[in-house]
């Protein structure tokens, strides 16, 4: 080959070479690209979906509680809670100061705040926030900034049911009362969602909802809202009238046992816990807290005289105002010479009953007080109950003791164990357990009515019973009487135990009774713990309001009146009343 | 002679002249490249409003910018080769001179201190203009010179590439130097060098690589490469964009997840998605159809560029269109392989689809040149 041919050849090669190389090129791309289209492309759509795609929790929305005719006491609203990514918002003091001053923040605290947290993803700037509002704080378009969906606890009742409804924590779930007592029952499922996400973490498209939230189930209470608002604001009237340390009052549905209205004071604003220092407002008095029932368990004790049969209605006791048990003294406010058992209730006569308790025996005693339910929890259910204490009949127990215990010390109780032993008299002798649920006819037909005490002796009780409220037989409470209808029941002026023994000047002042007397539909309990000022007795201090919420339930109630002003019993009722 | 040669094919190739009167002969305007160069755009622009999270100023931003180009292509294109051929040396000394001015007064921007701010004037750079300035010089000086070149040639004329490459790497702009430099090579290898010398040359590069790798690479440098081979090794600092990317390009499929769907582009995981991985978002929102049918649009410039190289009336204009093409196929060709992972990540835009003025305008001054060769060659070529 000569040197031209060489040429000639190399010249050709070389365009061939170029066209070799940019087909080698365009195969090479197209090649790459093919395979990560098809090839790979499962691999690589499953790592871009780990990218984008996520599960979410759907928040459930908490089951509401309402009254017992639907009235809502605690219902859950959505709210938004502002969060933000530090990482993201950079330290754009800017941004921040924009932030802050939309959400009313001090800029400098919520900056300091972010500069605490920068390696963080997640800080809540602030929680619960109307929609509106979070709405116009996510319009400003800073970066990093997000709100997240939540459901707030609203209490439209506020601080009358507060004790009773308890409340949420931040995050929705019960921690006082029934909130927390139902929290399984309230609180739904949450369920889950699948989100498509972008890089910075906006939801970009709901995919498919995986599970959906179960709402919470909604839970109906017994209490009547109507008689809870009458019983609370005639207790906080008394309660800063007297200047008393604490007061409750339970009303409760004679027939089914449900409770009606549970108030205490103080109370406090659930919906705005802010600035509780004292905690102690937040106990359901009615049901945590314990104290010595006092005179208020001579019913018991009389009805225990009649049930030995050693006592009947006519027998009589000579008081003669004060008595010896051991080296103690039992005594009466005056000397009111010889009782018979019904004049023991009237006058409430300690040496009356301190008689009769040291000739039955304590073990008598304490018995019926533990059968009408004295010493163990009512079984409503709420976080924190206390059963109070009946004690045993040990070795050793002093004749003191027995006669003490006649007339209400020694024992402690509840407001709730005092409502549900008078119910007993008051259901003829019948005990059932207490619900601060409502309960259907159903359940109130199948409820466990246990006979503890015979309908006869109940109903002798209950009759002594309605000479405390009748100023013509000088009874303890004729301020606790309710127009139009009659009344029975029992004072108690129960002095306070301090560090030293019994206090001179301090006292527990009680009312309980049930209305109407002849056929009773509810039983009131009013306490009003250590008022000051002139007077505190029962029938001075608690009777009255037991008067005034009495009468409004009774009116609530739909209840027909069975007895006229002058004590009289109305012509309508005495058939019915007295079969 | 081996250019001989080469004209002598060409000549075989070429048809009958027509002379028919022409509307696009008039405007010096080369229809075929023309219409690939509009749909080229159209298709960029619609990805681009993709890619930008459909931000319309974005579009009519880069609408300008294109507008702006396809004037001075058409500007470019009224003057003769002969033209360029005649002012090409002075070209190059401005140019030169520009680049000593940057080393003084330049702006930085990007971490490359390569821009220009002369009162009066949009601010520029003259590094871009480098770009076919260079194949312009070397194309005058070797087309008058019997090819293949000399060895004494080829020495000056590394000399001419060297020269800017070097005051660009000054200004730390790394990756316009080699453009520079590989549309200057280009050139060369059109030329007709020796073949044993471009053999040599690869294998010299090759074994040079190592070195450059262990003894010369910058600590980013040397972390791309290790990215490109394994890009899971640093997945979200290095290798984050490669990854992102390749995952856009395979959830795409074939037909793609359609305009506007994409997950990767439009939630903001492909970083740069609106200039250099803008084929990222077009892959994954039009599939591989939609890659097949830019591949074959490019294919099309490609082939247009060297069919007006073949007639181009000298050696000049041959040299100098060559060039321009090849280097417009190797702009593409370097950003598919690096979107697509077969080349290590290198800041390149895709020509005609990636957002941004300064490129834009540079490649249509090469498309300008392209069609006033296409214009004064030999033939008409409609």
């Amino acid at each position: 080959m000569n040197k031209q041919n060489n040429d000639r050849m190399a010249g050709t090669w070389r365009l061939y070479l170029v066209y070799f190389t940019l087909t080698l090129c365009v195969g090479v791309i197209g090649w790459k690209v093919s395979s990560l289209h098809i090839v790979e492309r499962d691999f690589l759509q499953g790592q871009g979906d780990a990218r984008t795609i996520r599960t979410e929790p759907i928040v459930a929305h908490r089951g509401i509680i309402t009254d017992r005719n639907g009235e809502p006491l605690a219902v859950s609203s959505p709210v938004q809670s502002i969060w933000l990514n530090p990482r993201q918002i950079n330290g754009d003091l800017e941004a921040i100061g924009r932030l802050a001053r939309e959400m009313g923040l001090n800029p400098d605290v919520l900056a300091n705040n972010i500069a605490a947290n920068p390696e963080r993803e997640f800080l809540y700037v602030k929680r619960r926030l109307p929609p509106v509002e979070a709405e116009r704080v996510l319009g400003l378009g800073i970066p990093g900034v997000y709100a997240q969906q939540e459901y707030q606890r609203y209490y439209p009742q506020g601080e009358v049911v507060a004790h009773l409804v308890g409340f949420t924590n931040v995050d929705d779930q019960g921690q006082e009362g029934l909130e927390l007592a139902f929290d399984d029952w309230l609180s739904g499922k949450p369920g889950s969602r699948r989100v498509m996400k972008d890089r910075r973490g906006n939801i970009i498209e709901e995919l498919l909802i995986l599970e959906t939230a179960e709402p919470g189930r909604n839970l109906q209470l017994s209490i009547d809202s109507r008689i809870q608002n009458l019983a609370y604001r005639e207790l906080k009237a008394e309660f800063i009238k007297r200047r008393a340390k604490s007061a409750t009052a339970v009303v409760l549905d004679v027939q089914s046992g449900e409770v009606l209205a549970m108030v205490n004071q103080p109370s406090y604003n659930p919906n705005n816990k802010a600035g509780i220092s004292d905690f102690e407002v937040l106990r359901n008095r009615a049901l945590t807290d314990t104290f010595e029932p006092g005179s208020t368990v001579k019913p018991f004790t009389i009805a225990t005289a009649l049930e030995s049969g050693l006592y009947n209605t006519a027998s009589k006791i000579e008081t003669r105002g004060w008595m010896m048990v051991g080296k103690y003294e039992v005594k009466d406010s005056l000397n009111y010479g010889e009782l018979s058992l019904e004049r023991i209730i009237t006058k409430s006569s300690n040496v009356g009953a301190a008689k009769i308790a040291l000739q039955l025996g304590p073990e008598t005693i304490r018995d019926m007080l533990s059968r009408v339910g004295f010493g163990t929890v009512t079984g409503s259910g709420f976080p924190g109950e206390r059963s109070g204490v009946l004690p045993p009949i040990r070795v050793g127990w002093s004749r003191i003791e027995t006669a003490t215990l006649s007339f209400g010390y020694g024992l402690t109780s509840t407001a709730m164990q005092l409502a549900e032993a008078y119910s007993v008299l008051a259901d003829r002798g019948h005990r059932k357990p207490v619900s601060l649920l409502k309960l259907d006819e159903e359940a109130i037909a199948a409820l466990p009515r246990e006979p503890v005490i015979s309908e006869k002796i109940s109903r002798q009780v209950t009759q002594m019973l309605e000479t405390v409220v009748d100023p013509g037989k000088g009874g303890t409470a004729a301020e606790a009487r309710v127009p139009y209808y009659s009344v029975a029941g029992k004072t108690g002026t129960a002095r306070v135990v301090g560090e030293s023994g019994y206090q001179q000047n301090v006292h527990n002042s009680l009312f309980v009774g049930m209305v109407p007397a002849r056929d009773p539909k509810i039983v009131v309990v009013v306490i009003v713990n250590e008022p000051k000022g002139d007077e505190h007795y029962g029938g001075q201090v608690s009777a009255p309001v037991f008067s005034r919420i009495s009468s409004g339930a009774m009116r609530l109630l739909n209840v027909p009146p069975d007895q006229l002003l002058d004590g009289k019993e109305s012509k309508d009722n005495r058939g019915a009343g007295e079969p | 002679m081996i250019n001989q040669d080469f004209t002598r094919q060409l000549v075989d190739h070429a048809g009958p002249a027509r002379t028919e009167f022409s509307l696009w002969r008039l405007l010096r305007i080369d229809p075929p490249l023309f219409l690939a160069l509009l749909l080229l755009s159209g298709y960029g622009l619609l990805v681009l409003y993709s890619a930008s999270g459909e931000n319309l100023a974005e579009v009519k931003r880069q609408s300008m910018a294109l507008a702006m180009a396809f004037g001075v292509m058409l500007v470019v294109a009224q003057f003769s080769a002969h033209f360029y051929r005649r002012w090409a040396p002075t070209l190059y000394a401005a140019g030169i001179g520009l680049l000593i001015v940057v080393l003084f007064i330049g702006v930085e921007a990007n971490g490359a201190r390569s821009w220009l701010d002369l009162p009066g004037l949009p601010s520029f750079q003259p590094s871009e203009v480098m770009k076919f300035v260079v194949p312009m010089l070397l194309a005058w000086y070797l087309g008058s010179r019997p090819l293949p070149p000399r060895f004494k040639h080829l020495f000056w004329t590394g000399a001419m590439i060297l020269l800017p490459a070097g005051l660009i790497i000054t200004q730390n702009d790394t990756g316009t130097a080699i453009m520079v430099t590989m549309s200057g090579v280009f050139l060369v290898l059109l030329a007709g060098v020796s073949w044993r010398l471009v053999l040599w040359g690869g294998f010299a590069a090759l074994l040079a690589s190592p070195a450059w790798f262990l003894f010369l690479a910058q600590e980013h440098q040397k972390n791309r490469i290790l990215t490109f081979f394994d890009p899971y090794r640093d997945p979200t600092g290095a290798g984050y964009n490669i990854i992102q990317s390749q995952i856009a390009i395979g959830s795409g499929g074939v037909y793609g997840k359609g305009w506007l769907n994409g997950a990767q582009s439009q939630l903001d995981f492909i970083p740069e998605s609106n200039t250099d991985f803008i084929l990222a978002v077009l892959a994954e929102e039009f599939g591989l159809l939609g890659v097949l049918v830019l591949i074959l649009l490019y294919l099309f410039v490609l082939i247009r560029g060297f069919h007006i190289t073949y007639y181009a009336s000298d050696m000049f204009s041959r040299l100098l269109a060559g060039s321009i093409t090849l280097t417009f196929f190797f702009y593409v060709f370097v950003n598919m392989a690096m979107v697509s992972g077969i080349m290590p990540v290198i800041g390149l835009p895709l020509p005609l689809m990636s957002r941004g003025g300064t490129s834009i305008l540079t490649l249509f001054i090469g498309f300008g040149l392209l069609m006033s060769i296409s214009a004064s060659g030999r033939r008409p070529v409609a």
